[in-house]
């Protein structure tokens, strides 16, 4: 990280509060990335990036204002905290120069293996390790496409009440995408982990594993039928349905949200809103998780955050904005997708804690209705609570046996509603793949995770009657 | 005329840094863009940024490397090129790759860049976002909150040059006012959205974007679940729109050549219903994706995708086009200066048909309007063509739009849903997307509620 002088970050925090704002923040990223793709056979592209620069914010009164640049000299950063400072545009005056506390940061994750110490032809070769175990699984396999990526991020936050503090945050990443092809068409299957972690990743996956199972998820889905349409009984399974969690109430405990009355659970907290068995927590400390990391975005430690406890909503996530106005501490979930973006209230790795029943009697349990492996992306209307999410694995449940795999198609139901209609809820506990959540166009790591559960309801969007 | 004199110096630049037997590809971007948000009458965040980079492409023989910074100082730009070159030699051998070259389609002239949009003080920029706000809580009496309202302006810049003789210079402006509202009655909350779009200020209408967000979420309130069944649907066109996108990256070179196409063996077939016909063509001014030229330098053109039902064409960029054995479309495209250039429609236009929405929901007499959808992203699988998503809407009975509908899905596969096209609505609306909307009529469409 080009770093930046203390002396330096007092005089345009100083500078940025010029205007007479309440509060001003400097937050200063270099990233540098790489990333390698096999489509078709062939290492078709490694691409490496580099984003570094930094953001100004000034609060004054109800509004901010933000300014970036990638000129990270003081003239640069000044010029930005001037324009950061105007956008705020509040009279009043007064100069501050600002005196910064350096504060020590521990990164739940540890990074045996710095991803930019290892050579680009040892990262090829995972791609070409996990195509030859794709197209070897199964002779209906037609297209394999790998990808391999890494991401180091140096940050620096310091603001006006005298913080100074920052993060490395490393990330690997792994995907394995499969598309099979039979007599009904074609079909795909896909796996992918990442962590917070380095390259040592590969220690703990094994490349043609993932390969493996994404070819067999393609090819089993051939012999899919359409899914049903209608109301019936979900089991999901362990790991594979965190997106769930995160779309139906995540996003609707979120301090911005709720305060603009567009959440579902606005003046809820202490009430029953969800089963008994529901304990949904939020949790950046998860070592290794992919939500994962020493500090948030505007320089607050990783919290684990109960937000659910037993059913009853304790507490929504904060961040600087909705805390300062509420008077309320933050809860170290406020983050942004790079130094060219505001913060806002965004989770980390949010998952439902164990239960306690065997996962086979929950589905031996169900009479008829669709065990969902593998969940895809979501959507939610957070001020209705609607919300949908795509099936990638999914098969059918009758007479208590897991039977005919089913085409894909999206599940669709209502945020409050669901977390009552949970029945069940195994001791399997296991978190899923790594995600990206994306609000107001901002896009950021986040981690999921469930046990084995059951909806006594949810809508099937399939399209056979 | 832009002012973009300093990004062609220093594409120039970079290209002429190219080794013998070497080809080199710089892409140098610059935007700016201002954002303002207004929340209860005052404002909640103004930003204003300028970003800035150059992607840096090296062909080394039949191998490609990629590197992108996002910065202009000279040592990182001798880096990044130095970072792609090293990155090609990890590329398998591809004989079909290259940068693209000049094929003589003239760049057209096109209206993109308005030098006023640049001229607008920051308090105008407020104003608006405040008289937008402003205008959705006062347009009705059940509108009890406005989640958010929004000006935001952008100026875009980039140049295109290569050792193989492409030297493009592009720039255009953008703006627009989007609001979002929650509606209440009986204790029941329904959001709506609406916005405006152009150019330069003077193309805006807070209005309309007003309008819109208060009709959406006031009708529909009181919203319950519909039965599961089958139905004609007609999709609104902010709906068509996403589908016909959907659509048009079935139609890539890059995924017909990959075998991700449903559509890849089916050129000159029937695949439609004869009232479809589609074309991309991003030199149509009125497509807010326009341009002159695509993400590889070459001039934008007209491309007939499908002719009354009938497959015509896929569309390519240089790389797709030679592995077909044609040429590219120009439909290169590619996300700023941060990544190769992949293939894609760019601006996506079905051919209208002779009724207005009223006329087709006469037509249809029973069925569902689909004002809205949600989870398209996880619900439909381009490579098989499966599709459901989330749909909010409005009941169709006797011709006449009834009862509000809400949390029930739609679904068919996109290959089934285009033989089903009964009818195209003559409403064709631009929107900021790379595909324009328009009333669609699908029949046999399953609707999954209770």
């Amino acid at each position: 990280m080009a770093v930046i002088e203390e002396d330096v970050l007092s005089r345009v925090l100083g500078a940025a509060l010029q205007g007479g704002g309440e509060f001003a923040e400097v937050f200063a990223e270099d990233k540098r990335s790489t990333s390698a793709v096999l489509d078709d056979g062939r290492i078709e592209e490694l691409a490496s990036g580099r984003d570094r620069g930094a953001g100004v914010r000034v609060i004054s009164g109800e509004t901010t204002g933000y300014a970036h640049t990638s000129d990270l000299s003081e003239a640069g950063l000044r010029a930005a905290a001037e324009a950061a400072g105007a956008a705020a545009r509040r009279g009043g005056g007064g100069s501050n120069v600002v005196a910064l506390d350096r504060q020590a940061v521990r990164h739940p994750s540890t990074v045996a293996i710095q991803p930019e110490d290892v050579a680009k032809a040892t990262k090829v070769e995972l791609l070409r390790r996990a195509d030859e175990a794709a197209r070897g699984a199964d002779g209906a396999v037609r297209q394999v496409s790998a990808r391999y990526g890494d991401s180091r991020r140096r940050i620096l936050v310091a603001n006006s009440e005298g913080l100074l503090t920052g993060d490395d945050q490393v990330r690997t990443l792994f995907s394995v995408g499969v598309v099979a092809a039979g007599d009904t068409g074609m079909q795909t299957g896909r796996q992918s982990v990442g962590h917070t972690v380095g390259f040592e990743l590969f220690d703990r996956y094994e490349v043609e594993d993932m390969a493996r199972k994404a070819a067999s998820r393609a090819v089993t889905k051939l012999g899919a039928r359409p899914a049903p349409s209608g109301e019936m009984p979900v089991v999901i399974g362990a790991g594979g349905g965190g997106v769930l969690f995160h779309e139906a109430c995540g996003h609707g405990l979120e301090a911005d949200l709720v305060a603009k009355g567009a959440s579902v659970y606005r003046d809820r907290v202490g009430q029953q809103v969800a089963s008994p068995l529901v304990t949904l927590i939020d949790d950046g400390t998860v070592a290794d998780e992919w939500g994962c990391f020493g500090i948030d975005d505007e320089g607050s430690p990783a919290q684990r955050n109960v937000l659910i406890q037993d059913g009853v909503l304790t507490d929504y996530m904060w961040d600087v904005t909705r805390g300062r106005k509420e008077g309320r501490p933050r809860s170290g979930n406020g983050r942004r997708q790079s130094y060219q973006h505001l913060p806002m209230v965004r989770m980390t790795n949010t998952f439902l804690a164990n239960g306690t029943e065997d996962p086979a009697d929950i589905i031996a349990g169900t009479d008829h209705g669709v065990y969902v492996a593998q969940l895809g992306g979501g959507s939610v209307n957070t001020a209705t609570g609607d919300f949908v999410f795509g099936m990638w694995e999914a098969y059918l449940i009758e007479d208590g046996v897991v039977t005919e795999p089913l085409r894909e198609g999206n599940l669709i139901g209502n945020g409050p509603q669901v977390l009552t209609d949970i029945e069940a809820l195994g001791d399997d506990f296991a978190m899923g793949s790594p995600g990206t959540c994306g609000k107001d166009g901002q896009g950021v790591p986040v981690g999921d995770g469930v046990p084995t559960l059951r909806v006594r309801s949810l809508t099937i969007g399939g399209t056979a009657a | 005329m832009t002012g973009s004199r300093d990004l062609t110096d220093i594409a120039d630049r970079v290209v002429g840094w190219a080794a013998d037997g070497e080809a080199v590809e710089a892409v140098v971007g610059r935007s700016r863009h201002t954002e303002v948000r207004a929340y209860e009458g005052d404002v909640e965040s103004l930003s204003s940024a300028e970003s800035m980079g150059v992607g840096i492409r090296v062909v080394l023989g039949d191998r490609q490397g990629f590197a992108y910074a996002a910065t202009f100082d000279d040592d990182v730009l001798a880096e990044t090129l130095a970072e792609a070159r090293d990155n090609a030699s990890f590329a398998s051998p591809d004989p079909h790759v290259g940068l693209a070259e000049p094929d003589g389609v003239a760049v057209p002239t096109l209206d993109l860049f308005r030098p006023s949009l640049l001229q607008v003080p920051t308090e105008d920029k407020v104003a608006m976002a405040l008289e937008l706000e402003a205008l959705v809580r006062a347009g009705d009496p059940r509108i009890s909150g406005v989640e958010s309202a929004e000006f935001v302006d952008a100026m875009g810049e980039a140049c295109v040059a290569s050792t193989t003789g492409i030297r493009s210079e592009s720039a255009s402006t953008a703006c627009y006012v989007a609001v979002s509202c929650l509606a209440e009655e009986d204790g029941l909350t329904q959001t709506g959205f609406g916005f405006s779009v152009g150019r330069e200020l003077g193309d805006l209408v807070p209005a309309d974007a007003s309008d819109d967000a208060v009709m959406r979420s006031t009708r529909l309130l009181g919203a319950t679940k519909p039965a599961s069944t089958r139905a004609t649907v007609v999709l609104d066109p902010y709906v068509t729109a996403q589908v016909i996108a959907i659509l048009g990256s079935t139609l890539s070179g890059e995924a017909v050549l990959k075998g991700r196409s449903p559509f890849a063996e089916r050129l000159g077939d029937e695949v439609g219903s004869p009232l479809v016909t589609l074309v991309d063509d991003a030199t149509n001014p009125l497509a807010y994706t326009a341009s002159a030229t695509d993400g590889e330098g070459l001039a934008s053109r007209r491309t007939s995708l499908l002719a009354d039902g009938v497959l015509q064409a896929f569309v390519h960029n240089a790389y797709t086009g030679r592995w077909a054995g044609t040429a590219s479309t120009g439909n290169a495209v590619r996300g700023g200066f941060k990544s190769t250039p992949g293939v894609g429609c760019r601006a996506l236009a079905l051919a209208p048909g002779q009724l207005d929405q009223p006329a087709l929901l006469r037509q249809v007499g029973d069925g569902v309007l689909v004002s809205s959808v949600i989870g398209m992203h996880s619900g439909v699988n381009p490579v098989s063509g499966d599709f459901s998503t989330g749909a909010e809407g409005l009941r169709i009975a006797g011709g006449e739009l009834g009862a509000p509908l809400r949390e029930f899905t739609i679904a068919s596969t996109l290959q089934k849903m285009l033989r089903d096209v009964e009818a195209v609505g003559s409403d064709v609306d631009w929107l900021p997307m790379s595909a324009a909307g328009v009333s669609l009529v699908i029949r046999d469409v399953t609707i999954s509620g209770t």
